[in-house]
C-alpha cells in the first residue's frame, strides 16, 4: 500500500514537472528539441557513472544538463548550414548521443549499474525500492526526492521569469528588439528541460518521457486562453493521466509508465473530439437561429 | 546640430545567396517624420528594417539612433513587425500582448506595475481597442490585431518608431486610427517609418519617403521623391501610379 502512494507521488511530481516545461516547448513549436534533449541526456548519465564511478544525483544532473545544453546548441550550429534542415539535423544529433549512450552501456555493464531496458522504458515499480537512509531511517523513494527538487525548481523559475518566457515564446523577434537576452532564457529553458528528462528517467526512461513533455501541454493548449491557464491545463492533465494511467495499469497488470501515457494521448483525443462536437453544435445552433 | 532619429551608412546585407539584397545603402531621416520605405517586392523594405533593427545580419555598415548604435537606446526605437510574422494562436489576452512594449522598462523577475496597466489601457483607448483588453488574441479581425501590436509600441514610449508594413490588409477603421495615431505621434515630434506598399496612399500618410530597390534610389520629402522618373527608376518600366479603384476596394473588403 505504501509503494502505491510512493509510486503515485513519484509519478504526479514527475508528469508535473514535464507538462510545465512542455508547455514552453509545445509553445515554442519545438517538442522535437524536448525529444532530442530527453534522449542525449541518457549519455551525459552514463558519462557521469563512468567519471564518478558509480551513482551520484549531482554528477548526473550536472551530466544531464551538459548534454543537454551540447544537443540544443548543435542543433543550432548545424542548422546554420544552407544544406541540413532543421528537422535533420537535430535528428542525427539525438539518435547517436543516445546510441553511444547505449553502447557504453553495455560495454561497461559492470560498471554502470543502469539496464538497457529500464533505460528506455523505466520501470517505475522498482521506485519504493531504492531508498534514500538517513540517520538510519529510511525516507523514502530516492526517485521521489529527485523528482519533488526538480519540480520545485521548475515552479520557482517559471515563477519568477514567467514575463520573459511568455514573451520569448510569443514573439522570440519582437523579444530581440525589446533587447531581452533570448539566447540566454532558451539556454536556461533547454536546462529545465534536461533536468526534468533526469528527473525522470528513473520512473518513465528516455521515450516515454517525450509523451509527459508533449502530450498534456498540447491538450492544455486547446482548451487554454491564457498562458497562465495553460499551465494550470497541463498539470491538470497531468494528474489526470498518471491517475487513469496507474488504473489501467492495476487494471491489466500492465507496465504503468506506458499505461500513463497511454491514458495523456486517450485525454488529449478526447478534448479534441470533445471540442469538435461543441463546435458543431453551436453550428446548428446559429444556423437555426438564422433560420427563424 | 541634434543627432537624427535614424542614420544608415554603406549598409549592405546579404541571405544565403551570393548576391546582396541590399547594397551600399545610405540614408538620413529627419526628427519628427512621417516616412514611407517604397520600392518593388524583393526590392529589400523590410530586410532594411531588419537590418536597421539588428534582427538580421549586416554584411557591412552602420546604422545609428540618435547618433547612438542601437544597443545604447533600444527603450527609444519600438519596432512592429509585420503581422503575419505572429503566431495569433497563442493563449494571450490583448492586455498582456499591449504590456510586452513594457518588458525592456522591467528587470526580467519584475511584473508590470498599476502605472504600466494604466500606460496600456491609455494606448488601447487611443487606438480604440480597450472593449477588447480581456479578449484572446486569436479572436480578433486582422485589423485588430494591427491595432494591439500598434498600442503595444505606443506603450514603449519610443522617440522612433519602425512599423513592417502596418496598413497591409486592415480594415478602413484601422487605416483611420493608424493615422489618427501618426498625426499624435507627429505633434510630439516622434519619427515613424514604415515599410509601405500602397503608391497611391504615400501622399496622404506620409511626408518623407524612401525609395529602395536594392538600393537607395532616392530620399527626400514626398514631393521630391515621388516623381514619375524615380518612380520609374525604382520599379521598373510599364509601371502605372494609378491602379484601377476596383484593386483597391478588394483590398480593404
Amino acid at each position: 500500500m505504501m509503494s502505491d502512494i510512493w509510486i503515485l507521488a513519484t509519478a504526479c511530481l514527475v508528469a508535473s514537472s514535464c507538462a510545465l516545461v512542455g508547455v514552453f516547448l509545445v509553445l515554442r513549436r519545438q517538442s522535437l528539441l524536448g525529444d532530442a534533449i530527453s534522449h542525449s541526456v541518457l549519455l551525459g548519465i552514463v558519462l557521469s557513472y563512468l567519471m564518478m564511478d558509480g551513482r551520484s544525483e549531482i554528477a548526473m544532473m550536472v551530466g544531464a544538463v551538459i548534454m543537454g545544453l551540447l544537443t540544443a546548441w548543435l542543433a543550432e550550429w548545424l542548422q546554420k548550414h544552407p544544406l541540413l534542415k532543421s528537422d535533420v539535423s537535430i535528428g542525427m544529433i539525438f539518435t547517436s548521443f543516445f546510441a553511444l549512450g547505449v553502447v557504453l552501456i553495455s560495454v561497461y555493464a559492470g560498471q554502470i549499474d543502469l539496464d538497457q531496458e529500464c533505460v528506455l522504458y523505466g520501470e517505475i515499480a522498482f521506485v519504493p525500492f531504492d531508498t534514500v537512509i538517513w540517520g538510519g531511517e529510511s525516507m523514502g523513494p530516492r526517485a521521489f526526492w529527485l523528482a519533488l527538487v526538480v519540480f520545485l525548481v521548475n515552479v520557482s523559475v517559471i515563477a519568477v521569469v514567467f514575463e520573459r518566457y511568455r514573451l520569448m515564446a510569443f514573439h522570440p523577434v519582437l523579444a530581440v528588439a525589446l533587447g531581452v537576452s533570448v539566447p540566454m532564457w532558451h539556454t536556461l529553458l533547454m536546462a529545465q528541460v534536461s533536468l526534468t528528462t533526469v528527473a525522470s528517467f528513473d520512473a518513465v526512461g528516455a521515450i516515454l518521457v517525450v509523451a509527459l513533455l508533449v502530450i498534456p501541454a498540447s491538450s492544455a493548449y486547446l482548451v487554454a486562453t491564457s498562458l497562465k491557464t495553460m499551465l494550470v491545463w497541463a498539470l491538470g492533465y497531468a494528474q489526470l493521466s498518471v491517475l487513469l494511467g496507474y488504473g489501467l495499469a492495476v487494471w491489466l497488470d500492465s507496465a504503468i509508465a506506458a499505461s500513463i501515457a497511454v491514458m495523456a494521448g486517450v485525454l488529449l483525443l478526447a478534448t479534441i473530439l470533445f471540442q469538435q462536437l461543441i463546435q458543431k453544435q453551436s453550428q446548428k445552433a446559429s444556423l437555426a437561429s438564422e433560420a427563424h | 546640430m541634434i543627432a537624427p532619429p535614424l542614420k544608415v551608412q554603406n549598409l549592405t546585407m546579404r541571405y544565403h545567396q551570393a548576391q546582396p539584397v541590399l547594397k551600399s545603402v545610405s540614408f538620413e531621416i529627419p526628427q519628427g517624420h512621417t516616412v514611407a520605405i517604397i520600392g518593388p517586392n524583393g526590392a529589400g523594405k523590410s530586410t532594411l528594417l531588419k537590418g536597421v533593427m539588428g534582427l538580421a545580419p549586416l554584411v557591412s555598415g552602420q546604422v545609428s539612433m540618435f547618433g547612438h548604435p542601437l544597443e545604447k537606446n533600444r527603450l527609444s526605437v519600438a519596432y512592429v513587425p509585420q503581422r503575419d510574422e505572429s503566431d495569433w494562436d497563442f493563449p494571450i489576452q490583448v492586455m498582456d500582448v499591449v504590456l510586452m512594449g513594457r518588458q525592456g522598462h522591467l528587470r526580467f523577475w519584475q511584473r508590470p506595475s498599476a502605472s504600466d496597466r494604466t500606460l496600456a489601457e491609455e494606448a488601447l483607448n487611443q487606438l480604440g481597442m480597450l472593449d477588447y483588453k480581456d479578449r484572446q488574441i486569436s479572436q480578433l479581425s486582422g485589423g485588430q490585431q494591427q491595432r494591439v501590436f500598434l498600442a503595444r509600441a505606443l506603450v514603449q514610449q519610443a522617440e522612433l518608431y519602425l512599423m513592417d508594413e502596418p496598413f497591409a490588409g486592415v480594415d478602413m477603421k484601422t487605416e483611420k486610427a493608424i493615422i489618427d495615431l501618426f498625426g499624435r505621434l507627429k505633434q510630439a515630434n516622434k519619427t515613424i517609418v514604415c515599410v509601405h506598399h500602397d503608391l497611391n496612399t504615400v501622399a496622404d500618410y506620409f511626408d518623407w519617403v524612401v525609395l529602395v530597390n536594392r538600393g537607395v534610389i532616392a530620399s527626400g520629402p514626398v514631393n521630391a521623391v515621388m516623381t514619375p522618373e524615380k518612380i520609374q527608376q525604382a520599379f521598373g518600366g510599364g509601371f502605372s501610379m494609378m491602379p484601377s479603384t476596383s484593386a483597391k476596394e478588394v483590398k480593404h473588403g
